[in-house]
């Protein structure tokens, strides 16, 4: 039997929530066992060659690209799993969401003391900025939210290993509390 | 800098350079200078010895005051419910072609100034708008362009009132045009009573058969949410202090309610009596009146009632000979809806933001000034009043087992006969519905915004704490309205009014809000509107006070009595729908970085 595909995704975020996947140790190596990556930063696949099984996308979306990343992920996931705060409800970068999105780049791009050629970048490669940082469901469907900033180690192992043998899902207190 | 300077100077001395009475300092400077700036800020802020950010965040916090001037006229036109269902948008619409600016500015010149506020407790005149603190009602479109006319040449806010309403509103301390709509007296209330005469006979009891008296006819407090009176009295007088206080709640905001209005302008030696009362069942010798802005008409008038009481001996020292100390001031708010939670009203009458505090220590053990503090309603006192001449077992007889006595409702909306009511608790909806002509209604809103929302299968139910508990707003819905507007329009004043202290209500509410818009909408699949309703349960439930347990009712009460509604608005084709349009999210940006957006690709 092949095993379970799992793809993950960095969008608006840090990396903080992969770290934390790092972070299980060598139970690292129970999972190469248990599962094979596609398309990810971990093994640095950059395009999806199959389905997959499992998608984990960290950070919400700020711009196109992310739009555009996570629209692939639910194409190509049976199962998409919100990872970390800024996944869920947009996190730190959505501090600017009280902002207009024009102040920003002026902020940023003009009235900044250290920049000197003054001119909001413009180049078609660049992907484009959104009014607001999203959080992913409000953009694709998500089918399950592990929380935290980032989730621990615990928590991704247990709901992968849960996730993908079927079994119930124990989340103790301590896993999940944040204060 | 040097009239600001002066002006902030007189108006601290004025309050004896006492920080607590920061709501008035901040009225008063505002009522000279025309706003609040950042300088005048730091000037009241080193005058009282205290932080610039203490009196920003009590400038920003209150719906009234501003930092940045509002007109030499600034109308504020209700927003509420009621007021949409009466026309208020044409009338909006004709300040707003009269004057030349949009609602949230003002005119260039800076004469007109055009803002929304929430209920001003006209809900039975609407639409009806304050300016300058003059209260304007039974708006026409016609009605405004005189005004605004009136306004543009320069007239004294007073004078553009021609016609004054009944009894004490055509006062020389009130001439206001409001009207009382007084339609039915009842035992309690609005029976005939001499002044005085109800001190008279508590003076003669001992303070603890005062308050047994009031347990005997087992009032609860009539602001809605029925706390037994006489046990809260009990706890204050217990409660270790060097002086007590009686708070009398006067902040009546849930929308739709007005009848504290009526008692203001009617009857208030009667509650400045029951505050006496309080204060001499409790041990207190100081009393305040926390008086909604909305109703600063009524405060030279009410000013007068207080005068005439003192120079009864009603008031003062010694009352009536027997050697009592009592005095009532008025502490004016400034417009914030979460003053009426008891802990809240106490923070911003000590001159702070109006954040309801921590409890325990509850107000009656630590409250205004840290010391122990009965806050009650309007009606409640007034009960009182009548309790002491009647007695317990009278006042008892009335109403069911766990709801005695009367209760005075504010009836507006869809109905013939707008106004107050003063029934007996345990009237049925539908008895009520016929006694105002509102028999085609298709919905009533009982309690306001923060309470339930019935149809048709319910109006067999009662009025009292046991069934549906009010404060006294009862919202009349007939058979044309969209109701999803209305609780739309009661979800934006929640958002609104959250005082933002913690995140279940700050946060929640506009959730809320947003996913009714997705509803709404028609996009919304059942997982939107499982989301909905579990979100409900999760603010009811988490948030730190009254307001944002309730503030989901609107939604939650009427998924569970017009589900149907709902479920005709929700998709069930699919399980989940998204609202997102990249095209339109990414305009702003391209625009400010001069590129044309392409979203082909995605």
């Amino acid at each position: 039997m092949s095993k379970p595909v799992v793809a993950t995704a960095s969008l608006a975020g840090c990396f903080g929530c992969h770290m934390s996947i790092l972070d299980i140790d060598e139970r690292i190596l129970k999972l190469i066992e248990l599962v094979e990556f596609n398309k990810s930063p971990i093994d640095d696949i950059k395009t999806f060659t199959k389905q997959c099984d499992v998608g984990l996308i960290e950070g919400g979306c700020c711009n196109s690209e992310n739009v555009e990343n996570l629209r692939l992920f639910r194409k190509n996931c049976k199962i998409l799993i919100a990872v970390g705060e800024c996944a869920i409800m947009g996190g730190l970068p959505a501090m600017r969401n009280g902002i207009p999105v024009k102040e920003c780049l002026e902020e940023a791009y003009l009235k900044c003391p250290t920049v000197d050629d003054n001119i909001i970048p413009n180049d078609d490669e660049l992907p484009m900025i959104l009014d607001r940082v999203y959080p992913l469901h409000e953009i694709v469907k998500i089918d399950y939210y592990l929380p935290g900033c980032p989730p621990r180690a615990d928590l991704i192992w247990e709901a992968l290993v849960a996730l993908l043998s079927g079994k119930e899902l124990q989340l103790p207190y301590e896993v999940v509390k944040f204060d | 800098m040097g009239r600001e300077d002066a002006v902030v100077k007189q108006v601290v001395a004025k309050y004896n350079n006492d920080k607590t009475r920061l709501m008035d300092i901040i009225t008063d400077v505002q009522h000279e200078l025309g706003c609040i700036s950042d300088d005048t800020i730091r000037c009241i802020a080193s005058q009282l010895q205290i932080s610039s950010v203490d009196v920003e965040g009590v400038v920003t916090f209150y719906h009234f005051f501003t930092k940045t001037p509002r007109g030499r006229y600034t109308v504020y036109l209700n927003n509420s419910a009621v007021a949409l269902m009466k026309g208020r948008t044409a009338i909006a619409k004709a300040f707003e072609e009269a004057a030349g600016c949009r609602f949230g500015s003002i005119t260039s010149d800076g004469t007109i100034g055009l803002y929304d506020t929430s209920c001003i407790g006209m809900n039975d005149q609407e639409p009806a708008a304050i300016i300058n603190g003059v209260v304007f009602t039974n708006l026409t479109t016609q009605k405004v362009k005189d005004m605004v006319a009136g306004m543009k040449a320069g007239k004294n806010v007073q004078d553009m009132v021609t016609e004054f309403g009944d009894g004490a509103n055509q006062s020389e301390f009130i001439r206001s045009m409001v009207k009382n709509n007084i339609m039915r007296k009842g035992p309690v209330l609005f029976a005939p009573y001499e002044m005085g005469s109800s001190l008279k006979a508590a003076l003669s009891k001992k303070p603890e058969d005062v308050i047994d008296e009031i347990k005997l006819g087992n009032l609860r407090g009539r602001g809605g949410a029925g706390f037994p009176t006489g046990m809260k009295w009990d706890f204050c007088r217990k409660s270790e202090g060097a002086k007590k206080f009686v708070v009398c709640n006067a902040d009546e905001g849930e929308p739709g309610t007005f009848k504290d209005r009526v008692i203001l302008t009617e009857i208030p030696h009667m509650l400045f009596e029951g505050m006496a009362i309080a204060g001499y069942a409790v041990g207190a010798s100081e009393g305040i009146l926390y008086l909604r802005a909305e109703y600063q008409y009524m405060k030279k008038y009410l000013e007068k009632i207080l005068g005439d009481m003192r120079e009864k001996n009603l008031l003062g020292k010694n009352i009536l000979g027997k050697g009592f100390d009592f005095d009532i001031r008025i502490q004016m708010g400034a417009g914030a809806y979460v003053c009426g939670e008891e802990s809240a009203l106490i923070e911003s009458a000590e001159g702070r933001r109006g954040e309801p505090r921590n409890r325990p220590p509850f107000p009656v053990q630590k409250g205004y000034l840290g010391y122990p503090t009965t806050v009650n309603n309007v009606e409640t006192f007034c009960c009182v009043v009548r309790i002491m001449l009647e007695g317990g077992e009278w006042f008892k007889k009335m109403g069911t087992a766990q709801s005695a006595g009367t209760k005075l409702l504010s009836v507006s909306g869809d109905c013939s006969n707008p106004g107050i009511y003063e029934v007996e608790f345990g009237t049925t909806v539908q008895t009520l519905l016929e006694m105002v002509g509102g028999r085609t209604a298709k919905a009533v809103q009982i309690g306001g915004p923060s309470g339930t929302c019935i149809g048709k299968k319910d109006f067999g139910r009662r009025i009292c704490y046991d069934d549906l508990a009010t404060g006294g707003s009862i919202i009349i819905i007939g058979p044309d309205r969209d109701l999803f507007e209305i609780v739309h329009n009661f979800m934006d004043f929640f958002v609104e009014e959250s005082c933002g202290w913690c995140v279940p209500c700050r946060a929640g509410n506009v959730i809320l809000k947003e996913r009714l818009e997705k509803i709404m909408s028609g996009k919304a699949s059942m997982k939107d509107m499982e989301e909905l309703e579990s979100w409900c349960k999760i603010i009811k439930s988490m948030s730190r006070c009254g307001l944002g347990q309730t503030s989901p009712n609107p939604i939650y009460t009427t998924i569970q009595n017009f589900r149907d509604l709902y479920e005709a608005k929700v998709r069930k084709d699919v399980d989940y729908v998204t609202t997102f349009d990249l095209m339109a999210a990414v305009q702003e940006s391209c625009k400010a970085a001069g590129r044309i957006p392409k979203v082909e690709e995605h």
